[in-house]
C-alpha cells in the first residue's frame, strides 16, 4: 500500500513542469529527509535557477528495496543497510554492483548505532549488553530476518560478546542465543517494536537505532523513558545511491547526484546531526559532540567480513538465527 | 454430448450465463492463483521441498490450521447461540446487538489486533486478571485463537440466522405434542435444520481464519516455532527476496485449504440429501 501511495504521489508530481525525483528510504528517516529536501531544493534553485521537488517514500528497508526491484521508479535510494541496495544491483541490475565505492565513506553520509531505550529510572539497571541476558529482563527487538535495524542489533550483541570472550565464536553464539531467549515478542519491523515497547508497555528494554531512540525520547517525554548507551556497539552505516538506470531514463542523473552530494555538505551534515544521525564531517561532529555519547564502535567489515557473508551465515534460512529457535537442527 | 452435464431447465440462457461465470471465476480467482503456482515453479524442486518442510514452516502450518480449526469450532458453538438469541427473543437493544455482530467484518483487522493485544497483555484490562490464574493469552497460541475467533463469529451468525428465522416453530410444537423432551426437540428437529448452515458458517470462518494476517501478528508475538502463523512466514520470505519460497508456502496452504473446503462441501451435500430423503 505504501508503494502504491508512493507511486500515486509520484504520478501526481510528474505532471507538473519542474524536475521531480523520488527518494525511496527506510522507516526512521521521515523527519530527516523532510528537512533535507526543503534545504536541497532551496540550494538547487539558488545554484541552477531550476525548481526541484523531492518525493519521499518510507517503509521497512527490505520492503522498500523490493518495491524498487519490482518497478518503483526511485531516482535515489537511501536504505538501512548495504545488503538491500546490493540486492537491487544483483536482482534488477538497476545500478552497478560496485555502487558502494562511488561515494565517500562506504556511501554512508551519516552513521548511527544501536542503543537501549529503557523505562524511566532504569528499574532493571540495564547498563550494557551483558545485562540483557540476565533472567527476568524482557528485551524488545524486531525479527532480524525481516528488519534491517534488527540485523544491526543482532550483530552489535554478537560483536560485544566476541570482544568480551577473546573472539570465541561459540561463546558469542551462546550469548546471542541467551539474549533472544529474553525476547517475548518479535515484530516484523523497527516501528512495530517501538510501538510494542512504548505504547503497549511491553518489555524492559528496546534495542533501537540511536536516532529512533532519541526521537522516541522526545515524543514520549523524559519522564517515561531513558536512553542508555552501551560500552560497545556497531557502527551502522545506512547507505545512499543513485539508481542509475531509473535516473538515466528519467533524465534526473545530475540532480540526483547533487542531492546525494548535498548530504555530505556542511548543511546536510548539520541536518543529519539535528536528527540524531552521527555526522561524518569533523567540523559538524565537533559542534554536536554533546549530543552523541562516546562509545567503542566496530564495523561489520571488521568483525563479520561484510554484508553478503553475514547475511548468508546468520540470517538466511537455516542460518544461525533460525537455529536459536530450532536447537539440534 | 454437449448438454450431457446439465439438467434441463425451464429458463433459457444457460450457455451465456455459464460462460460468463467461467470467465469471471477465471479472471478473479483462477488467474491470480495460477500465478502463485507458476512463480513457485520458477525454483527447483529441492529448494521448494526444503522450504515447505523446514521445521519453522511446518510448525507454522500446524499453528495456522490448528488455531483456525479451534477458532472455527468456537465460532460455531457461540455463533449458533447468538443467532438463536437474536431470532427467538425480543428484547430492548436487539437491533443494536444485531449490528454489533457485523463489526468484526468492518473493522480493519489491525485495529482489532491492537485492541485485543492491549486487552490481553499481562498488564492489560483482562490480562492482569488472567495472569495470576496462570493463563497467558497475548503472545501465545491461545492469543492466535482469540483473534481468529473474533473475526470468525459473524460468518456463523449470518449463515445460521436466516435459516433459524425461516424454521417453522410449529415443527417444534408438533414434536412436543408427540412427546419429545426438550433435548430431543433440539437434537432431532432444530439441529438437523441448521446443520448445513452451521457447516457453511464453519467453512467460511475457518477459511477466513487461515488467511488472516492483520489482527494475528499483533497478538501472536511471532516467535519462531511457537507463534508464527503461515501467512507471516510468507511475508518474511518476501522480505528475504525469496519469492519462490514464499509462493511455495502459499501453494501448500492453497491446496490444503481447497481440499478441506471441498471436504466440507461434500459433507454438506450429504447432510442435505439426507434431509431430502427423511
Amino acid at each position: 500500500m505504501k508503494r502504491t501511495f508512493a507511486i500515486a504521489i509520484f504520478c501526481a508530481i510528474a505532471t507538473a513542469s519542474q524536475v521531480k525525483i523520488l527518494n525511496v528510504s527506510y522507516d526512521p528517516t521521515r523527519e530527516l529527509y523532510q528537512q533535507v529536501n526543503a534545504a536541497f531544493a532551496k540550494q538547487w534553485k539558488a545554484k541552477t535557477g531550476n525548481d526541484v521537488e523531492i518525493a519521499q517514500s518510507h517503509g521497512g528497508s527490505g520492503k522498500q528495496a523490493r518495491s524498487v526491484i519490482e518497478g518503483l521508479q526511485a531516482d535515489v535510494v537511501t536504505l538501512g543497510l548495504a545488503y538491500d541496495i546490493d540486492v537491487i544491483a544483483e536482482k534488477a541490475k538497476l545500478l552497478p554492483e560496485n555502487w558502494q565505492s562511488r561515494l565517500p565513506n562506504n556511501s554512508a553520509p551519516y552513521t548511527s548505532t544501536i542503543v537501549f531505550l529503557v523505562r524511566k529510572g532504569n528499574p532493571k539497571h540495564i547498563k550494557d549488553w551483558d545485562d540483557l541476558v540476565k533472567p527476568g529482563v524482557a528485551v524488545i527487538t524486531p525479527n532480524p530476518k525481516s528488519s534491517g535495524g534488527a540485523r544491526w542489533s543482532y550483530l552489535a550483541a554478537w560483536g560485544y560478546a566476541l570482544k568480551h570472550a577473546n573472539n570465541d565464536d561459540n561463546k558469542a553464539r551462546d550469548f546471542v542465543t541467551r539474549l533472544y531467549k529474553n525476547v517475548p515478542v518479535l515484530d516484523s519491523g523497527a516501528r512495530g517494536s517501538t510501538t510494542t515497547f512504548a505504547q503497549r508497555g511491553i518489555g524492559d528494554v528496546l534495542l533501537s537505532w540511536e536516532n529512533e531512540a532519541y526521537l522516541a525520547l522526545n515524543e514520549l517525554g523524559k519522564d517515561k523513558v531513558e536512553v542508555v548507551t552501551p560500552s560497545v556497539s556497531i557502527l551502522a552505516e545506512p547507505p545512499v545511491s543513485v539508481v542509475d538506470k531509473v535516473a538515466a531514463k528519467r533524465g534526473t542523473t545530475e540532480v540526483a547526484k547533487a542531492y546525494l552530494q548535498f548530504l555530505y555538505s556542511e548543511e546536510g551534515q548539520e541536518i543529519a546531526a539535528q536528527n540524531y544521525y552521527r555526522p561524518r564531517l569533523q567540523k559538524v561532529a565537533a559542534k554536536y559532540a554533546g549530543r552523541f555519547p562516546k562509545l567503542e564502535l566496530f564495523t561489520i567489515d571488521q568483525l563479520f567480513g561484510g554484508w553478503q557473508k553475514t547475511q548468508k551465515r546468520h540470517f538466511d534460512d537455516g542460518g544461525v538465527f533460525d537455529k536459536i529457535y530450532t536447537p539440534g537442527s | 454430448m454437449q448438454l450431457s452435464f446439465k439438467r434441463p431447465s425451464i429458463l433459457p440462457g444457460f450457455w451465456p450465463a455459464f460462460s460468463y461465470s467461467v470467465l469471471y471465476l477465471s479472471l478473479i480467482v483462477l488467474v491470480p492463483l495460477s500465478a502463485v503456482f507458476l512463480k513457485a515453479a520458477s525454483s527447483s524442486w529441492a529448494h521448494l521441498w526444503k522450504t515447505i518442510t523446514s521445521p519453522n514452516v511446518v510448525a507454522s502450518y500446524r499453528l495456522s490450521f490448528g488455531a483456525s480449526l479451534v477458532a472455527g469450532l468456537i465460532s460455531v458453538a457461540f455463533g449458533f447461540l447468538v443467532a438463536w438469541v437474536l431470532v427467538r427473543y425480543q428484547f430492548p437493544g436487539r437491533t443494536a446487538v444485531d449490528a454489533l455482530v457485523d463489526l468484526p467484518f468492518a473493522l480493519p483487522t489491525a485495529v482489532a489486533g491492537i485492541a485485543l493485544t492491549s486487552l490481553y497483555t499481562e498488564n492489560g484490562w483482562l490480562g492482569h486478571y488472567l495472569t495470576p490464574l496462570g493463563i497467558k493469552v497475548a503472545f501465545t497460541p491461545l492469543g492466535v485463537v482469540v483473534a481468529l475467533t473474533f473475526i470468525g463469529l459473524p460468518f456463523v451468525v449470518r449463515s445460521v440466522q436466516p435459516v433459524l428465522a425461516d424454521a417453522d416453530q410449529e415443527l417444534e410444537e408438533a414434536a412436543v405434542s408427540l412427546g419429545a423432551n426438550r433435548w430431543q426437540v433440539f437434537s432431532r428437529v432444530i439441529f438437523p435444520l441448521v446443520r448445513p448452515a452451521l457447516l457453511t458458517g464453519f467453512a467460511l470462518a475457518f477459511a477466513r481464519a487461515l488467511g488472516e494476517y492483520g489482527s494475528v501478528i499483533f497478538i501472536a508475538g511471532n516467535m519462531p516455532m511457537r507463534t508464527e502463523i503461515a501467512p507471516l512466514l510468507i511475508v518474511t520470505k518476501l522480505e528475504q527476496y525469496d519469492y519462490a519460497g514464499a509462493t511455495a508456502i502459499a501453494a501448500v496452504m492453497l491446496i490444503t485449504s481447497f481440499l478441506l473446503l471441498l471436504g466440507i462441501n461434500a459433507l454438506q451435500r450429504r447432510t442435505r440429501s439426507f434431509m431430502d430423503v427423511s
